[in-house]
């Protein structure tokens, strides 16, 4: 049973010393002449403005959890899917309207986490730029407006 | 011969030389050939200079990069940015470990572990704490907010992958991935396979793993994590040399082995499309080959042709769209398997 593990234990410890190996050869290899200017953060060439521990939005953590959450429910479905198949028609019904259920109350929870505007992500719709509307152009072109832009107050 | 194949300490070796050996002669090839079929769509020549039609400018590329400085900044936090790379790649080259790449069981998988799909799942998650350790401990803004976006992203189209992937293991009734092929199997022809099963169901199936498969491995339209024109390259800014190429391999490398799992799981594996004699005279690995190649062209045909997705709309398709249409195919799969049996 375990036995067929083994081959995926050499392919890592293989793997590992492949990773390691090239880690440890560029380190050699290649030339060393730092700089301050080369060892600062790439910021575009630009001298870096800040630090970059700084807070990120929490939106992200929020998936982590999202995914935890819903990923548990996922790996549950797998044991149902094995055992689906070969099960006699009856337990398969059974199975069927078990698994009816929870699927329902796993949208349940899915409606609710839209409810609480988990996923929207405020920010970028706020920076979306506003559409322009054939009003605004028409009032642009008033003479009255162009008389304002070209005079100053 | 035959004797040899019984022996453990001859065959796993085999095995590892085999599928190893095989992904990592493809990384190559396949940059090769994404940056020529790129210029041909964009109506350049693309590399040309190093060996015939520039065949030589992917190795030509490597060892350079084995010679570069490898610069370590000052800010960074050492054992980890030294450590990140290894723990990408190390999942990487693991994970193709349970797909089969041909009818002989001896050869291939490495292991025929019972549990293959959930292994091949797990593996690919764990190549983002490789990218989330990268971003975190280059202490630089651009590698924060790639790590950032390339986990949140990952792991949202990992439920409608695991969700897609579940229609087949309803279908097969097992998680090992060389019943998945043979279960397949049929007079039929390709008409058996996964993708036309209970038509459309199997189609929108390998719809969604086709969406999951290209926001898994950050590739365009889902290349936000590296999105060049906002963070520059992402989570591998600071990374130089070797270690930049690890990166880049091992992006690489989990394409071939996504496109093989797509092939097996959803288009017959080794399985030749027509169950009759000219096209069975072809051997099993060639057929899987070609289906593989298939699937890694459609990479580079929609990195030439879609634009990026915006942020916020990323994170709607996977949770909106995909995540509810893959939990609705699957209770349906089940319901035609049960009117069905």
């Amino acid at each position: 049973m375990l036995n067929s593990y083994i081959p995926v234990l050499v392919l890592a410890v293989l793997a590992a010393v492949l990773a390691v190996g090239m880690v440890v050869l560029s380190f050699l290899l290649g030339p060393k002449r730092p700089d301050q200017r080369k060892l600062s953060p790439y910021e575009c060439g630009v001298t870096p403005v800040g630090s970059a521990r700084e807070k990120f939005p929490v939106k992200f953590f929020l998936v982590a959890m999202l995914f935890i959450i819903f990923d548990v429910e996922t790996i549950f479905l797998y044991p149902w899917a094995v055992t689906f198949k070969d099960a006699p028609k009856a337990v398969q019904a059974f199975n069927l309207i078990e698994m009816g259920v929870f699927i329902a109350i796993l949208f349940v929870g899915y409606f609710y986490m839209l409810g609480t505007r988990a996923l929207e992500w405020e920010e970028s719709e706020r920076a979306q730029p506003r559409r322009v509307q054939l009003s605004d152009v028409a009032r642009k072109l008033e003479p009255a407006s162009r008389e304002e832009a070209v005079l100053p107050r | 011969m035959e004797t040899l194949l019984q022996n453990p300490w001859f065959v796993i070796p085999l095995r590892i030389v085999i599928v190893v050996g095989f992904v990592l002669t493809a990384v190559p090839v396949l940059v090769w050939v994404e940056r020529r079929v790129l210029a041909l769509m964009q109506i350049r020549k693309g590399p040309n200079r190093v060996g015939p039609a520039g065949l030589l400018q992917p190795i030509a590329d490597g060892i350079k990069l084995f010679f570069k400085e490898d610069v370590l900044p000052e800010k960074v936090d050492r054992f980890i940015y030294f450590l990140a790379p290894a723990g990408f790649l190390i999942p990487v080259l693991c994970a193709p470990a349970v797909i089969p790449w041909g009818p002989d069981d001896r050869l291939t998988p490495i292991a025929d572990v019972n549990i293959g799909i959930l292994f091949l799942l797990a593996m690919t998650s764990l190549t983002v704490y490789g990218i989330i350790l990268a971003g975190w401990s280059s202490n630089n803004k651009y590698s924060l907010l790639g790590g950032l976006r390339a986990s949140a992203q990952t792991i949202s189209y990992e439920l409608a992958m695991g969700l897609s992937i579940l229609s087949v293991v309803l279908l097969t009734g097992s998680l090992s991935m060389r019943e998945m092929v043979l279960n397949q199997q049929g007079e039929l022809g390709l008409l058996n396979w996964h993708v036309f099963r209970f038509f459309p169901l199997g189609l929108i199936a390998t719809g969604i793993f086709l969406v999951a498969m290209l926001a898994e491995t950050n590739r365009a339209p889902f290349d936000l994590p590296e999105a060049e024109s906002e963070l520059i390259a992402g989570y591998h800014t600071e990374y130089s040399s070797m270690k930049f190429a690890m990166f880049f391999m091992g992006e690489y490398a989990s394409m071939v082995t996504i496109s093989a799992v797509m092939v097996t799981l959803f288009f017959g594996g080794w399985l030749s499309p027509l169950p009759f004699a000219p096209f069975t005279w072809i051997p099993g690995p060639i057929w899987f080959l070609i289906k593989l190649g298939v699937f890694i062209y459609l990479f580079i045909w929609v990195r030439a042709t879609l634009p990026r997705l915006r942020y916020d709309m990323l994170m709607k398709l996977g949770w909106l769209r995909l995540l509810p249409t893959a939990l609705v195919n699957l209770f349906l799969v089940a319901v035609i398997l049960w009117w069905r049996s």
